[in-house]
């Protein structure tokens, strides 16, 4: 029996606003609210909430026939809890029909699966916990920013404790092999590696209203009968797309949302299930494992991370938090916490990519700037600012391992002194009893018992 | 296939880009071969290249017979042509043109510049043409610029040839927009007459059609290009320096719109201390400038380093961190592609020809200053930034070659001689 897995993606940046060298050390909020709030809130009325109210139809109809999964990042998370907060309802009305998973992603929709692990396993935490917060699911599945993946990461989320992880079937690591199958990962065994399926997931997100594609007009029928007619032994087609094809890449009258609709149905007759990631686990077993030994994802033609690092600006605007992660991670102070998350999204380095061909145009059509030297520009400008500000906290001069051990004797202080306190109180109080009593010499003794108690960092 | 182009500058005496565009593609169509090329200009000085075109001076063309000896016009003009030339242009004189005054071999006297006379010197030079026209053999005529347009015209009458008017600049981009009626009047009659129209831009090619109202199948564009720069160049030596330097190279006028170039100067230098600004060349906005640097208190930032020529301009180049050109209105702008060449990053304004053909430079409006001290300061503080617009910028110019340029032209001729 045939499966079909569907998995969207939701993901938005805050858009940083023009932060020009004069707001370095002047200004100390970056981003653009008119712009976020206009984009999120026409992308939620056009795609996220009918969208949310077509699968929960579906759901009512096919019970727990029809299933899907969804990965939200902490930023899109935020961003609709402040400007559409009756998506984050229907949401969990969806969450609530157990026909839907939630995936574990970065919080940031950041690239520190490559450039600083600790930052990573901090971030997918801190989103599992923003999931769990919001719709009561541990995530089980991992995926990461834009499908990036290759072997380190693998080792990674699999000592995180994840049994699969998503990608994509990338030709230049798949070669001969289909992607309908459940692979699993030669760096981390375990790890189980569901693969998207480019083809037939790009039907849907990009050729669906093509009147030149010879496909055209897709049907719903026409569709099932082609995962119908794949070889017997490939059970499995993973569907994944951005949740913006539904009404955004695919407005609404293309007729998408109808296709969507009559997909059960034809699925039905043909006897092909819907599952999640999840139940993929379980379900399957894995095939061969594949080996990725440099960074592939699920971006541009070429398939690799090129559309985030493909120029030195990118590198570089990417390798200049990172240098400062382990001092923020020290951070206590709330505001930089929450930018340094909104400055590790990835988009921001996707709008400096100088690449000219059919890809750049994607790249620009995304971009809210003129051009990538702006956003380099602008980016840069705001990270100087956020970088005083750390350094404000924390002077550069003093090394993470002495700032540490200070900042443990700060955080233990408080407990050191109402000890002491303690301390001199009982003193006190024996020098009474002393006055009034014998001899006040033998009352040294209880003074060093209360130390430190606590350690926690 | 036999070309006769009129120009009004030719290296080594150049004033302007015109010298460097003319004479740039005339070797670039030499490259593609099959093509001989006579060049006419007003006053040569004997130290042109003449390895890809024949020279014919204005002022070594008789218009008044005189009976010199071969050794007088050896003597006297033999280092810019042959006395032969000299002698077979005197058998086609076909007027009596005495009244105009001419000196010992019977030639009009050219300044070769751009003098009060201009009007004057232009209607010389197409009586010249006349005596050009009726002497050599050509296929095609070539006019470059406006100051030529009337001795092209000359040369289609009484030949019949093809005519190609080459549009380096219109009077729009130098006047910003006031022109000059007698101007347009030469303009607007060469555009008429000529068979087909070459502009160095899409910018030029709409202004062209737009405001000359020329029918759009006869204009087409052919971009400028660069020479590659000889290793003598690239490497000029310039003294170490201590403060970062911004540049700016070209006539000081209204429509190289210098201004915004101080404006943008007095943003960074409150942000930033150890930037100098120069502000290369002359031009009549040159003492307003002076005086706004001061308004603005960054006189002892900005620097007016007055015109350069040659090595000097390379040498300036060399010595900068960026290159900035915020022309009002500039038909191509050949300059930054030498700032490039030299791997200067640039900043460039969306108002210019070249903006259309470069991609890696950042490109701002004119009028926006913010944006353009925004750039001036991220090249500054982000080695990242140099760096990128450095190298691609490096890499992309040296695409850009005159040999291509010259190819497109030469099917125009195709085209027209059928």
């Amino acid at each position: 029996m045939k499966s079909i897995c569907f998995y969207f993606q939701i993901h938005q940046p805050f858009r940083l606003k023009n932060y020009r060298f004069f707001d370095i050390g002047n200004d100390h909020y970056y981003y653009d609210d008119f712009a976020n709030d206009e984009i999120i809130t026409r992308i939620a009325h056009r795609c996220y909430l009918p969208a949310n109210a077509m699968l929960l139809d579906i759901i009512k109809q096919y019970g727990k026939k029809f299933k899907v999964a969804f990965s939200i990042s902490g930023t899109a998370l935020e961003q609709l809890e402040q400007y559409v907060p009756e998506f984050i309802d229907s949401m969990q009305e969806l969450a609530a029909t157990g026909s839907v998973e939630f995936l574990s992603e970065t919080y940031a929709h950041s690239l520190s699966s490559l450039h600083d692990p600790d930052e990573f396993v901090a971030q997918v935490k801190a989103h599992d916990a923003k999931i769990f917060q919001l719709f009561g699911q541990k995530p089980k599945v991992f995926r990461n920013t834009e499908l990036i993946y290759d072997d380190d990461i693998a080792s990674m989320v699999s000592a995180m404790g994840f049994k699969g992880a998503i990608t994509d079937g990338a030709k230049h690591i798949l070669g001969w092999r289909s992607p309908n199958f459940l692979y699993s990962s030669a760096a981390a065994p375990k790890l189980k590696l569901l693969l998207k399926n480019s083809k037939l997931s790009d039907d849907i997100s990009f050729r669906f209203s093509n009147y030149n594609w010879e496909s055209y007009p897709l049907t719903a029928d026409k569709y099932i009968d082609w995962i119908a007619a794949l070889p017997e032994e490939e059970q499995l087609v993973n569907l994944f797309m951005n949740y913006e094809t539904l009404g955004e890449l695919q407005p609404a009258e293309t007729g998408i949302f109808e296709f969507i609709k009559a997909l059960p149905r034809f699925a039905a007759e043909k006897n092909i299930k819907f599952v999640t990631p999840g139940e993929v686990l379980t379900k399957f077993k894995p095939v061969a494992a594949l080996s990725v030994p440099f960074p592939m994802s699920w971006a541009d033609e070429a398939r690799d991370t090129s559309a985030w690092l493909g120029t030195m600006l990118q590198q570089e605007a990417v390798a200049k938090p990172y240098s400062i992660g382990e001092r923020v991670r020290l951070c206590q102070d709330k505001r930089i916490k929450q930018d340094w998350n909104y400055l590790q999204a990835s988009d921001h380095f996707f709008y400096m990519s100088t690449k000219h061909n059919s890809d750049g145009t994607v790249h620009s059509h995304y971009s809210p700037y003129g051009s990538p030297y702006t956003a380099f520009t602008n980016y840069m400008n705001v990270l100087s600012d956020f970088m005083t500000r750390v350094e404000a906290q924390y002077p550069a001069e003093i090394d993470n391992e002495e700032l540490n051990a200070l900042l443990l004797t700060i955080k233990n202080q408080e407990k050191e002194i109402e000890a002491l306190n303690r301390e001199v109180q009982l003193m006190r109080n024996n020098i009474v009893k002393d006055t009034t009593g014998d001899f006040p010499v033998e009352e040294e003794k209880p003074a060093p018992k209360p130390k430190k108690k606590t350690k926690k960092g | 296939m036999k070309a006769l182009m009129f120009g009004w500058e030719f290296p080594p005496h150049i004033l302007g880009g015109l010298g460097t565009a003319s004479f740039g593609l005339t070797k670039g169509m030499i490259e593609n071969g099959g093509l001989d090329i006579t060049f006419v200009i007003p006053k040569p000085q004997g130290d042109e290249p003449k390895e890809y075109a024949r020279i014919i001076g204005a002022n070594c063309t008789p218009v008044v017979w005189r009976d010199v000896d071969y050794g007088y016009v050896e003597h006297r003009i033999g280092n810019v042509m042959h006395p032969e030339m000299y002698y077979s242009l005197r058998d086609h004189i076909y007027s009596d043109f005495g009244y105009i005054g001419t000196n010992d071999l019977g030639c009009i006297e050219f300044s070769g510049r751009y003098p009060d006379n201009l009007l004057e010197e232009i209607n010389n030079y197409s009586i010249v043409a006349g005596v050009i026209a009726r002497t050599i053999d050509f296929d095609v005529i070539h006019s470059h610029d406006w100051l030529t347009y009337p001795a092209g015209i000359h040369a289609k009458q009484l030949t019949g040839k093809p005519f190609v008017i080459h549009v380096h600049a219109t009077d729009f981009d130098r006047s910003r927009g006031n022109v000059n009626p007698t101007v347009f009047s030469i303009e607007k009659d060469g555009m008429n007459q000529a068979d087909h129209i070459i502009t160095v831009s899409d910018l030029t090619r709409r202004t062209v059609i737009d405001k000359y109202r020329i029918s759009p199948d006869k204009v087409t564009t052919v971009h400028n290009a660069v020479e590659p720069l000889s290793p003598e160049l690239l490497n000029v030596e310039v003294p170490p320096k201590h403060d970062k330097v911004v540049t700016f190279l070209g006539r000081i006028t209204m429509q190289k719109g210098p201004e915004y170039f101080v404006e943008a100067a007095a943003q960074v230098l409150q942000k930033m201390h150890n930037v100098q600004f120069v502000m290369a060349g002359g031009g009549d906005m040159m003492e307003k400038m002076i005086r706004l640097a001061a308004r603005r208190h960054i006189a002892d930032r900005f620097h007016f380093a007055g015109f350069l020529k040659g090595k000097e301009v390379y040498e300036m180049l060399k010595a900068s961190d960026v290159y900035i050109m915020p022309s009002v209105s500039e038909p191509f702008g050949i300059s930054p592609l030498e700032a490039m060449q030299m791997g200067v990053p640039s900043i460039i304004s969306k108002q210019s020809g070249c903006a259309e053909i470069l991609q890696n430079v950042i490109k701002v409006d004119y009028w926006d200053t913010n944006a353009m001290a925004d750039a001036i300061y991220s090249i500054l503080n982000y080695p990242a930034m140099y760096n990128e617009l450095r190298e691609h910028g490096l890499a992309e110019v040296d695409q850009i070659r005159w040999k291509k340029a010259g190819a497109k032209v030469l099917d125009i001729y195709r085209r027209l001689i059928g």
